[in-house]
């Protein structure tokens, strides 16, 4: 159960053995250990690496690479013993492959902490991450797959007094890639569990939290022109009501005026309003959830532009699709404007029901759509005046999709989904003169289980469009030996492009070795350019082609 | 700020090389949210001296829903044999934990179900990407784990889940 040896090479060499000593990486890989046992206490961590060999293929516009491999990679260590931890994560991006932000070219270790936590009070310095309430004020949070990480670093302080009330107090400076932001982020939140600190209402069915917060952010002004808010202030307020299956859920946030790049140096205040409502019980499940957010954007370098520096959280409120074709057009949050609604039912048709089947099919029906507030300019420097109750009459984005899942028998399941989805490409990625692509997607997945080890999966997808590049087909095969092999391929032809010249195939293989917490995968594939999101944070990634190498390991 | 670096490198460097091969590693201190809010501290989960699945997934990775379906059919026999109880930790966020609650019940699944919003509890087990599997002994030590999820993984979860049962 434990290697020693595997985790010392680890430790050595740890600046090495990212992207260069892949010798060495093996070694770690390959041994067999779950944790390492130290000094009483123990040692875990894990690592991934993602690296690309570019090919040349200017005909679906992938850049030049001069550097040809291009690398991303990171470390986690923790040690824990008893009520302490310490950690650290070594990143190398020294080259980082395309379609992360530029800025994010280092190396070095941006995370590490040391954390004490006993029944009532957790103390952190150094880096961390934490959220309050839904994070529409404040939330830390990394994704790496986005090359998104604005870890605190400073100091935090947990405090549980007493059952039901949790306070949180936090004060430090943002990560901004390889440096920090010159803003320093200090705030506060206090949540109070009722049923659970007083005992009478223990046992009562009706349940309620309330939460709130104050944050600010403090930045020297040194504008020539304007006089800018040095501090500025944002606060929100929370409650859930559960009862029995019931579960409703608001929170109010609203922040002081805060000039930025993000709001073209308007001085009008902003708030945001999320509300949901959910009703559930075995085989079925009903969402419905609203939201309004003006001008929100806020971070703690008011010329911060892109992901950098974010200091809140404003998710988008729409389904996040998987299959490669209903990811074409993802939403991105509007933190400038936004009424965004959704709404989703889950059911399951019984076993020999109509749908049913002789297995029983689950059945999802999701809505969503987002739309322009409400704007009226006022021409001075508030910029613009809003009516809370009014939408605007843009649409930014609508998803309608259902899908059913159903098994036929003991080796066959199928998931048929239909979605259609409306995307503005002129608000969601800032351009001009595009309109709407309104598209309708089709999928059929099937999965076929051989027998106890092996199993193969067929994806069949069609995207329909006028607009845009008009429409699209992909056929995927994957196929799995268990516990360890996987190989899949698939083909995105784009062929109903006006332009016939333009109709390219993007085609992968993957091919994939997996052994406990270890996995390898190797690739090689053309891969179109497009937006990868994720929780309604986008990137664009360009055209490529080449080799990709990703591992992962938890030890 | 670098000698906090410092600090934890030379930390990591000493627990390295003093290395002792007595206990395994049990579960990190981690604050996670059940289905109604409540705050539940990951070092509390317990199953009375029986083997522990602890499962990483979330309502927007397919391969973590095929996982747990798989597991929700055969989870009355595997009960029923090793006395094992199955732990979901969702790594929904604010943009969809709200779904969760609905989801779980929708699909009818029994598991005792958490949600860890902004990754605590995953960064503090070193979780790279759902679905991440762990099996714990009775002493609620992590004694294997798994990435990735194919047709067929669930027979190598439920051996381990065995050899843990057995060997009490």
């Amino acid at each position: 159960m434990k290697t020693p040896a595997g985790l010392k090479v680890a430790m050595l060499s740890l600046p090495g053995i990212i992207c260069m000593q892949g010798f060495l990486l093996m070694a770690l890989l390959f041994s067999p250990g779950v944790s390492a046992q130290v000094l009483g206490g123990s040692i875990h961590g894990n690592v991934q690496i993602d690296g690309q060999y570019y090919l040349t293929d200017s005909l679906i516009g992938a850049p030049e690479v001069p550097e040809h491999f291009l690398c991303n990679g990171f470390a986690n260590f923790i040690y824990e013993r008893d009520n302490f931890s310490a950690g650290l994560r070594y990143e190398n991006y020294t080259n980082p492959i395309l379609g992360f932000d530029s800025r994010y070219k280092g190396n070095g270790i941006p995370y590490r902490f040391l954390d004490y936590k006993n029944e009532e009070l957790e103390i952190t310095v150094g880096n961390f991450y934490d959220q309050f309430g839904s994070g529409v004020v404040f939330r830390s949070y990394e994704e790496r797959g986005l090359g998104l990480d604005n870890a605190m670093d400073g100091l935090r302080v947990k405090y549980n007094p007493v059952n039901g009330i949790y306070f949180k107090g936090i004060i430090g400076y943002q990560r901004d890639f390889f440096s920090k932001g010159e803003g320093i982020v200090r705030g506060a939140d206090l949540e109070w569990n009722i049923n659970e600190s007083i005992k009478a209402l223990d046992s009562c069915k009706t349940k309620f939290i309330l939460g709130g917060n104050f944050v600010s952010k403090y930045q020297d002004d040194q504008d020539p022109v304007y006089i800018l808010p040095k501090n500025v202030g944002a606060g929100s307020g929370r409650l859930s009501i559960i009862h029995g299956n019931f579960n409703i859920t608001g929170e109010y946030a609203y922040k002081a005026n805060d000039p930025s790049a993000s709001n073209n140096y308007i001085y009008k205040d902003g708030s945001a309003t999320i509300v949901t409502a959910t009703y559930s019980k075995k085989g079925f499940g009903f969402t419905l959830a609203g939201k309004r957010v003006d001008n929100m954007s806020f971070r703690s370098d008011r010329s911060a532009t892109l992901n950098s520096l974010m200091i809140n959280y404003l998710p988008a409120m729409t389904k996040n699709h998987t299959n490669i074709l209903a990811a074409l057009y993802p939403y991105a949050t509007q933190p400038n404007g936004e009424y965004g609604a959704q709404a989703e039912l889950f059911f399951n048709c019984k076993p020999n029901s109509f749908l049913g089947g002789k297995y029983g099919t689950d059945v999802t029906v999701n809505y969503s759509r987002a739309q322009s507030i409400d704007k009226v300019a006022t021409g001075d420097d508030y910029g613009y005046t809003s009516d809370f109750l009014k939408t605007g009459k843009e649409i930014y984005f609508e998803d309608f999709n259902v899908e059913f899942n159903h098994k036929w028998n003991k080796k066959f399941r199928s998931i048929i989904s239909y979605v259609y989805i409306n995307y503005n490409k002129d608000v969601i990625e800032g351009r001009e003169n595009f309109g709407h692509v309104y598209s309708h997607i089709g999928i059929l997945e099937t999965t076929w289980k051989m027998n106890s080890k092996n199993s193969l999966r067929i994806e069949l997808q069609h995207l329909y469009t006028k607009q845009d590049k008009q429409s699209w087909a992909l056929l995927l095969a994957e196929f799995s030996v268990s516990p360890h092999w996987f190989v899949a391929a698939f083909d995105e032809y784009n062929y109903g492009n006006k332009i016939v010249t333009e109709r390219f195939h993007y085609y992968t293989g993957t091919f994939g070795y997996t052994r406990g917490s270890n996995r390898v995968q190797l690739g090689y594939g053309r891969q179109r350019a497009g937006i990868f999101c994720v929780g309604g944070v986008c990137r664009q990634v360009p055209a490529s082609n080449g080799f990709t190498l990703s591992v992962t390991s938890s030890f | 700020m670098k000698k906090i670096s410092t600090l934890v490198l030379g930390l990591l460097a000493v627990a390295a090389f003093a290395q002792d091969k007595t206990a395994n590693r049990t579960l990190p201190k981690v604050d996670v949210k059940t289905l109604t809010g409540e705050t539940v501290n990951s070092s509390t989960f317990d199953n009375a001296g029986k083997p522990i699945i602890i499962d990483f997934w979330a309502t927007w990775c397919k391969p973590c829903i095929e996982e747990l379906n798989t597991i929700h059919e055969l989870y009355p026999d595997w009960q029923k044999e090793t006395g094992v109880k199955l732990i979901t930790i969702s790594l929904d966020d604010a943009r969809t934990m709200q779904r969760v609650a609905p989801f779980v019940n929708g699909k009818g699944w029994t598991y005792e179900s958490y949600i860890d919003p902004n990754g605590d509890f995953k960064r503090a087990m070193n979780v790279n990407m759902p679905p991440q599997t762990f099996v714990l002994n009775g002493k609620n030590e992590i004694v294997w784990q798994h990435v990735g999820f194919a047709e067929g993984n669930e027979d190598e979860i439920y051996d381990a889940v065995k050899k843990v049962a057995a060997s009490k």
